[in-house]
């Protein structure tokens, strides 16, 4: 069976779309820098950070997404631009069957923090409203909602390479027949508590927030998935050797029309793998968290995206898309006409 | 399986089978200032278990991983498998939301080393503590985590199921786990969802409310030719899965239970059986008005006029709401059922609600029991069904 991403869609510091983050990619010119504040005692925790920008706000204007936190409407406008207006009138009219398969880090921590905050003040005032959006699954719950499918919808936890696990699972369904098509999406909001806790591992970290989203389906389009291999676990293995084994599973060469989007960020430590493993690489290779920031959960999903815009514009034929994570595996993919 | 009745399956069984509530005084937190001051609490041993884990290992590890530790390697044991090859598949909700509280709190405080920080950022991951936990386990393979709230623990069972099924993997550890914490026991207490007596009475007329709890249930998911081939001994058959969205609202389940009808079915349709043929229903019932009259109505409409003869309890009344452990636990009970042939209770009812024109179990019994089908619904709409049945039934 052909599996091929037919959609995609994404917000990042970049702006709201596809559009303007390839357009940041491309000219690799970095986007804004703010500062993260929170007064503590007598003094003020400023960490920088990339935000998404608050205008031209492409999130849908329903209900269910109004009291939700960036996180959510983050995913429902990157899901929203994946599926694009006949997919949606199809669900509308119970024609196609779409699963959805979110995948995360750090969830809504905007509301945690607030609604934790009010429990340690006085938890009989802490409100009702906060804590289901703090659940893992609340912002994938909201999709369903949105585009209206009782077709199957769930959440992974996994370091920043859970995408790919996503796009596996996706794969599966579809292969199996639960679902005509599947929406993968990877979203994560900005708080202190994050920035300041990416932070602890590398002051050189930019943390950053946004959404990605493909749609996967079985049919013999431009971008087809070629290889989604195992990923491979930590538990016996350091990441260099992780990193090794999947630039080998991936058997890509170097050649003119390939190209390398890995998940470095630009700071020699946590990059080191990915640095070393694919060091004979001699084609193009593209680092897109060093322009757009540690987005955790949403970056690989940006990094999937930029390759599949990058076969589109056919300036390459096949692409390697990787990442070393944090703490639990090395994964990748195979994209190609 | 580990739960408030005990720390293995035999104690758990002999619990249930004595229709034994374990909801009490809740230790592990400040509940004062709480309108409900009551949970199921499990007892997990400080020092680490003798020769199963390093003493680090144990130290690093946070409750609920504790807790999934224990109950894994249980589910390793009894299955005569020491070290494999075979993916791992976990359910979990708050995952360890107590180390996000911790440094949440010294955050706060602003007089904490920038070391302990991290370390506590590092291990509040739930991937972080999973691997830990399969290191200890000797399991060097691909994890996948679930974080389907309180469906979690029967959507990763379910998942195992499926890569068995389709011949990806020949053998699967799968199951769920949670541990109680403050800031989730809060959550539900704000929503006004817990009983404000600490007693749950799912199905009883005037419920008023769920019990939290807290526990791990593994199972080892294996294809009948490498069962068969290794000569293990087979405790039952996964007959069906089913797995639907409920997009009526984030907290609330549409009142005709459509999500949980749709599970109900798809799960029979794949075990090809008729609801006639299901022999017990451990079900979700929270003991919330809200979900069980859910619930209620979506098995009178998947039995239609043979509702009459359907067994059903829940055993949250016993054991609290084990969240992201839910699914996974009432699995192992309804394992427990199956090779014991005997039913749990839904425990404390004094009067049934109307929505019960099912047989509800209200005390443990002894029963001929080949088939069982257990619902797990969550926040956000995430429903599954699960149907075990005896060895050769399929």
């Amino acid at each position: 069976m052909i599996l091929s991403i037919t959609g995609t869609g994404a917000v990042s510091p970049a702006g709201w779309g596809v559009q303007p983050m390839m357009k940041m990619l491309d000219s690799n010119k970095e986007p804004a820098i703010s500062l993260l504040e929170r007064p503590l005692h007598h003094t003020t925790i400023a960490t920088p950070v990339l935000r998404v920008p608050s205008e031209n706000s492409t999130t849908p204007k329903i209900t269910r997404l109004r009291r939700t936190s960036p996180i959510s409407k983050f995913a429902a406008a990157a899901a929203m631009e994946a599926l694009g207006e006949i997919r949606l009138t199809a669900i509308a009219a119970r024609e196609l069957r779409v699963g959805i398969i979110f995948t995360l880090i750090n969830g809504c921590v905007g509301y945690s923090n607030r609604f934790f905050s009010e429990v340690l003040s006085d938890p009989k005032v802490a409100s009702p409203i906060l804590f289901p959006e703090t659940v893992f699954n609340a912002p994938s719950s909201h999709l369903s909602a949105m585009i209206g499918s009782a077709a199957p919808n769930d959440t992974l936890i996994a370091d920043s390479t859970g995408f790919f696990s996503g796009m596996d699972l996706a794969a599966e369904w579809i292969m199996r027949g639960d679902v005509d098509g599947c929406l993968i999406v990877a979203s994560e909001e900005l708080d202190w508590l994050s920035a300041e806790g990416l932070q602890l591992y590398s002051k050189n970290y930019l943390p950053s927030e946004g959404a990605g989203a493909i749609y996967l389906e079985a049919t013999d389009d431009l971008v087809k998935l070629q290889h989604l291999p195992d990923p491979i676990s930590f538990t016996n293995r350091t990441r260099t050797a992780a990193a090794r084994e999947i630039r080998k599973t991936l058997a890509i060469g170097n050649h003119v029309t390939h190209l390398l989007i890995d998940g470095r960020a630009g700071i020699h430590h946590p990059d080191l793998p990915e640095t070393l493993a694919w060091q004979d690489w001699t084609a193009t290779r593209w680092s897109p968290r060093k322009i757009l920031g540690e987005a955790m959960g949403a970056s690989v999903s940006w990094q999937v995206i930029a390759a599949v815009e990058a076969l589109r514009s056919k300036r390459y034929s096949q692409v390697a898309v990787t990442a070393v994570g944090g703490n639990q595996q090395a994964a990748g993919c195979l994209l190609g006409h | 399986m580990i739960s408030p009745l005990g720390q293995n399956l035999q104690e758990n069984s002999a619990g249930f089978r004595a229709a034994k509530m374990a909801i009490c005084d809740v230790t592990l937190f400040d509940v004062s200032r709480q309108r409900v001051a009551k949970a199921g609490q499990a007892h997990v041993q400080e020092s680490a278990p003798e020769s199963a884990i390093s003493r680090s290992a144990w130290r690093r590890m946070d409750r609920g991983t504790r807790l999934a530790f224990i109950a894994a390697r249980e589910a390793l044991i009894s299955a005569e498998i020491h070290q494999a090859r075979m993916p791992v598949i976990i359910g979990t909700s708050a995952a360890a939301m107590p180390i996000g509280e911790d440094y949440y709190k010294h955050a706060h405080a602003g007089h904490e080393t920038r070391r302990t920080q991290l370390q506590r950022v590092e291990t509040y991951q739930a991937q972080r503590q999973m691997i830990d936990l399969m290191r200890a386990l000797a399991l060097h393979v691909p994890l996948r985590i679930v974080s389907n709230a309180c469906a979690s623990g029967a959507n990763a069972i379910g998942h195992a199921f499926h890569l068995v099924r389709s011949g990806r993997a020949d053998c699967v550890l799968a199951g769920g786990y949670d541990a109680l914490c403050q800031l989730v026991f809060a959550g539900f207490d704000a929503l006004q969802a817990l009983s404000p007596s600490g007693i749950p009475r799912p199905f009883d007329a005037a419920r008023d409310g769920l019990a939290l709890g807290e526990g791990a249930g593994f199972v080892i998911v294996e294809s009948a030719e490498s069962a068969h081939a290794r000569g293990a001994k087979i405790v039952a058959e996964i007959l069906g899965y089913g797995a639907a969205t409920d997009t009526h609202h984030l907290t609330q389940p549409n009142p005709q239970g459509d999500a949980a009808l749709l599970t109900m079915q798809a799960a029979c349709k794949m075990a090809n059986l008729v609801p006639a043929q299901i022999d017990y229903i451990n079900s979700h019932g929270t003991g919330t008005p809200l979900n069980d009259i859910a619930e209620g109505n979506a098995i009178q409409r998947w039995a239609g006029p043979d509702v009459g003869k359907i067994r059903v309890s829940s055993t949250k009344s016993a054991i609290g709401h084990l969240l992201g452990g839910a699914g996974a636990v009432e699995s192992v009970i309804c394992l427990l059922a199956l090779t014991e042939q005997w039913l749990p209770a839904s425990l404390n009812v004094r009067q049934p609600d109307p929505v019960c024109t099912f047989d509800l179990v209200t005390t443990p019994r002894e029963a001929v029991v080949k088939r069982v089908l257990t619902n797990s619904f969550g926040f956000g709409g995430a429903n599954a069904t699960l149907i075990f049945g005896q060895e050769g039934l399929s």
